[in-house]
């Protein structure tokens, strides 16, 4: 097939002309800016890229997008980019959602997404609250946690995204925090990459409902100590002195200083996101200290494109109906005269 | 007892022709009467007859055997002339049990006949039908034909010699003898039934062999015992000439997608969640990937209609099925849908409501639901299908008026067209109307999606994948221009009266509304959807009894209505409207029209109209104007 060539764009051909209307210090300025500056670098022709938003802060994101894309209803991006992908394969398709949207009202298909294995990107914006509702606790937030609907603490246990994704059988699992372009956008390059649901969890401050909700992780003065940024292949260190690191313990994951009690560099564990088993996402999913960031999971499977190809290609090859008449006509027919 | 002191014999081989005969075959939902109707009808059709069928099962799947509510039914209406509904009163009773004759006799006509299965009549049936006495010794059923056949023992005896027979499977196929029986007394070749069975059962030599024959020993037994008084015959009726095929409704409107997707060039796609009564359509499109169907079954109705959303906006032709329950949860997506001006095909198998309802019982109470069931002012075009076999046609004209205008359609179908069945002459894509769409494949300068064509005032379809037309569309409120989002206030007022403007245009695509029979007069009956088949018998037959001041009309297109509609109500005194709900439509024809008076005929009983209600009630009307 012939191969025509992929114009060089910048992130400006990728920014719309309508003004952003996101909080002054919102990370989704990040997140807007580092997916502009990825897309250019992916290769993909800006026609074919989609966005497909649910509702909330975060889902305004499509009408900054100069591509293709659609703002749509409260928890259904997952389910109408399903039928964006399927009708056309060829699209690079974004989902872009924020905890309540996808945990809460669209929990139900959040999670059937992840386990068709559908080559989507779905960027989570998870900022422990709802923003444009003004300041409700949502299923990410904390035990205790005081917001407008929970003015005495908030009683409902969160949900851990990377958890219940990979519960529900995500093949791509990265977390990176919304201060971190640099991450970010290497994060979305790779989801696009990535043959399946690509599902990537912003830890997105919210500077009026709910600011600092990750600071402890993401503040610039104790990241490198409280963060682990893991990559395929390397040894799970961090740390400001580069000596903390990941061994396994038993059945728990312990943190280990290198150089004391005789620990060793080689001690380390190696990250290896591409196993099929996801026992050990999961460990590092669930630290919360250090809180793992960077691609937990990247496990190449068969998709469901794949698998309705297949099936399609069997199915036309082995079919004596090629026209609607060859069906209509088949069969029990008879003749009035 | 003595079968024969009950029956008067009649000399062998002497044949009887009769205009029209309706039979319903009865008994436990693991009885087979529904695949024995069906053999009846198709064979029916093949020699040439009109016929019409209903299928009437319990919600439960297998209900515990000889219950009342277990009871699953099976009529055929077949003639020489038109049949347009599967009848009301039943000529042939066939009940393999005593809760399928205690359910069913109040059908029977009487002095007509009953065939029941004797082996069946055991004291636990008998109580479990709820009988304080046996209905075949205690004299209850003198004003039927009773024929008591011993069905059960006599097909255990006709496979005696077959070897590999669980007893289950055995029992399972007295329905073969059943049918048998009544291909004798109707004259029908049994040759249709055996090629069937020989497909079905192709890797089973065993039970093909079983079920051949019992049908055969059913025949024979009903030729030589004499116990039936006359075998009749029911002569072809003249039809249209053409190439035919019994097809269900909801078959009928899957290949209607099908065809419009062919004509279109478009590819389909279905996003659907299994519902009773609709799924039959996601059944049949699942198996057509040879066309490059994309039937997606969803985790929900919401992600059914959202990945049909999807998919349209992706260029495909997208469809979503669904009943009653399921469009309630589609609203707020279909709503999106209207916003956002992509085509998108609803269908809606209606049952009977609310919540919950009567999942396999018909009713025409989603009419409402279909107009208003949205928040906001969210207009769509509402169109409902009248026949099982115009199920084509109307779920062609669906994607045809969702690609031409650029808006979403509902297509309102109901449990009772969708599972009936009747001939249907086979429809060519080629003789079926041209589909434009709205697709823009070029670069314009200053594209704009929310461009209109200026007559139907469809908007621009730029697809994904298109250079240079970048676009996002989205729930909310979009400039009249650029589509970008707008909160201006005249914007929005002018953005609502445009779509619903879209809509009233399509007045100019759909056709004019007439009247059959009556042109003119004292009384018109008028009725949507699937009731046409009752209403057009019951208004024919009483012009064929003279009451020529009735006319009948039928209306497919409900929202827009068709142009004309108040010219025709004007030329009569009287106009009725008949529906299976409470009064929906009449209440829609009272906002458009409020210069007339509606009566209404009602029924919500999760039953069609039967002949003689509508007859009295439409003699009543007139006879007081005379």
């Amino acid at each position: 097939m012939e191969t025509t060539a992929i114009k060089q764009y910048t992130f400006k051909d990728f920014a719309s002309d309508q003004e952003v209307r996101w909080c002054p210090g919102c990370d989704d300025y990040v997140i807007l800016r580092s997916m502009q500056k990825a897309l250019p670098e992916m290769g993909v022709k800006k026609e074919d890229v989609v966005f497909i938003s649910g509702i909330g802060c975060s889902s305004r994101f499509p009408y900054y997008m100069d591509t293709y894309g659609m703002h749509g209803i409260h928890g259904r991006a997952p389910a109408i980019a399903t039928g964006v992908k399927l009708a056309n394969p060829n699209l690079s398709v974004w989902v872009i959602t924020g905890d309540g949207d996808s945990l809460a009202i669209g929990g139900n298909h959040f999670i059937h997404v992840l386990r068709r294995n559908i080559d989507l990107n779905i960027i989570l914006f998870n900022n422990e609250i709802y923003g444009l509702t003004k300041g409700q606790f949502s299923p990410t937030s904390l035990v205790g946690q005081k917001t407008k609907s929970s003015p005495y603490g908030n009683t409902q246990p969160p949900f851990s995204p990377g958890e219940l994704a990979l519960g529900a059988g995500a093949r791509f699992f990265a977390r990176v925090g919304g201060n971190t372009p640099k991450e970010m956008t290497t994060i979305f390059i790779e989801s696009e990459k990535f043959k399946g649901t690509a599902l990537v969890e912003i830890l997105q401050n919210c500077v009026i409902f709910n600011d600092g909700c990750f600071t402890q992780y993401t503040d610039k003065a104790v990241r490198e100590d409280k963060q682990l940024y893991v990559e395929h292949g390397k040894p799970m260190i961090f740390g400001k002195e580069r000596d903390k690191g990941l061994v396994l313990n038993k059945l728990k994951l312990e943190v280990v200083t290198i150089g004391e009690n005789g620990v060793t560099q080689e001690d380390i564990l190696v990250h290896d996101a591409k196993d099929s088993d996801p026992t050990l996402h999961q460990m590092l999913v669930r630290l919360d200290y250090p809180l793992i960031t960077g691609i937990i999971r990247s496990f190449d499977d068969i998709t469901l494109g794949e698998r309705e190809d297949d099936l399609t290609a069997a199915v036309k090859f082995n079919s004596k109906f090629k026209k609607t008449n060859d069906l209509f006509f088949s069969g029990e027919t008879y003749e009035v005269k | 007892m003595n079968v024969e002191n009950k029956i008067a014999k009649n000399t062998k081989g002497q044949i009887e022709v009769l205009e029209a005969v309706v039979i319903r075959f009865v008994g436990d939902s693991g009885d087979g009467m529904q695949l024995t109707g069906t053999q009846f009808s198709d064979t029916s059709a093949m020699f040439g007859n009109d016929v019409a069928t209903f299928p009437n099962y319990p919600a439960e799947i297998r209900a515990p055997q000889g219950s009342l509510y277990g009871v699953s039914g099976f009529q055929v209406h077949i003639g020489s002339m038109e049949i347009n509904t599967p009848g009301d009163d039943v000529d042939l009773l066939v009940a393999m049990n005593p809760a399928g004759l205690k359910t069913n006799l109040y059908a029977v006509k009487p002095g007509h006949t009953i065939i029941v299965d004797t082996d069946s009549f055991t004291k636990k049936n008998l109580e479990k039908a709820q009988y304080k006495t046996n209905p075949l010794e205690d004299g209850s059923l003198a004003n039927y034909r009773i024929i008591e056949v011993g069905m059960t023992t006599l097909t255990k005896e006709a496979l005696k010699n077959v070897d590999g027979l669980d007893n289950k499977s055995i029992t399972r196929s007295k329905n073969m003898f059943a049918l048998g029986m009544v291909y004798w007394m109707y004259h029908r070749a049994r040759e249709h039934t055996i090629d069937f069975i020989n497909k079905k059962f192709k890797s089973k030599p065993e039970i093909i062999e079983a079920n051949t024959k019992v049908l055969n020993a059913g025949y024979y037994f009903a030729e030589t015992l004499e116990l039936i008084p006359n075998a009749y015959t029911i002569v072809p009726a003249k039809m249209a000439p053409g190439t035919y095929r019994i097809i269900m409704g909801n078959a009928a409107t899957a290949w209607g997608f099908l065809a419009a997707a062919e004509k279109s060039g478009l590819e389909l796609f279905l996003g659907s969640y299994p519902i009773t009564p609709a799924t039959d359509i996601l059944h049949e499109l699942v198996k057509h990937k040879h066309f490059g169907v994309k039937a997606f079954q969803a985790e929900d109705e919401i992600a059914g209609i959202s990945s049909a959303i999807g998919a349209a906006f992706a260029g495909d032709l997208a469809i979503t099925t669904t009943s009653g329950p399921g469009l309630a949860l589609k609203g707020e997506a279909l709503g999106l849908a209207m916003m956002i001006e992509l085509p998108l095909v609803v269908v809606n198998v209606q049952r009977g409501g609310p919540s919950t309802g009567l999942p396999t019982k018909t009713e025409q109470s989603d009419l409402l639901q279909a107009m208003y069931g949205r928040n906001g002012e969210s207009p769509v075009i509402v169109i409902a299908a009248s026949t099982p076999s115009n199920c084509f046609n109307f779920a062609y004209e669906a994607s045809k008026l969702a690609l031409e205008h650029m808006t979403p359609v509902i297509l309102l179908t109901d449990g009772y067209i969708a599972n009936g069945s009747a001939p249907w002459k086979i429809k060519t894509v080629d003789e079926m109307p041209e589909i434009r769409n709205n697709k823009v494949s070029e670069i314009k300068e200053n594209f704009h999606p929310y461009d209109r064509d200026q007559k139907s005032l469809a908007r621009n379809w730029a697809i994904p994948g298109t250079p240079g037309l970048e676009h996002r569309v989205g729930g909310l409120e979009k400039d009249k221009v650029t589509g970008n989002v707008s909160y201006v206030p005249e914007n929005h007022e002018y953005m609502t009266k445009i779509r619903a403007e879209k809509i009233k245009r399509v007045q100019n695509y759909i056709p004019e509304i007439a009247s059959e029979f009556a042109q003119k007069g004292d009384l018109l009956v008028v009725g949507w959807g699937g009731t046409y088949g009752s209403l057009y018998t019951a208004v024919k037959q009483l012009n064929d009894d003279g009451f020529t001041n009735i006319g009948y009309a039928h209306f497919n297109y409900i929202n827009p209505l068709p142009k004309n509609t108040e010219d025709l109500f004007k030329k009569f005194k009287k106009i009725i409207v008949c529906e299976l709900n409470n009064g929906q439509f009449v209440n829609v024809l009272r906002i458009h029209f409020n210069g007339f008076e509606f009566l209404q005929h009602n029924k919500i009983q999760g039953l069609p109209f039967s002949n003689s209600e509508l007859t009295e009630k439409f003699k009543q009307l007139v006879s007081v104007s005379e």
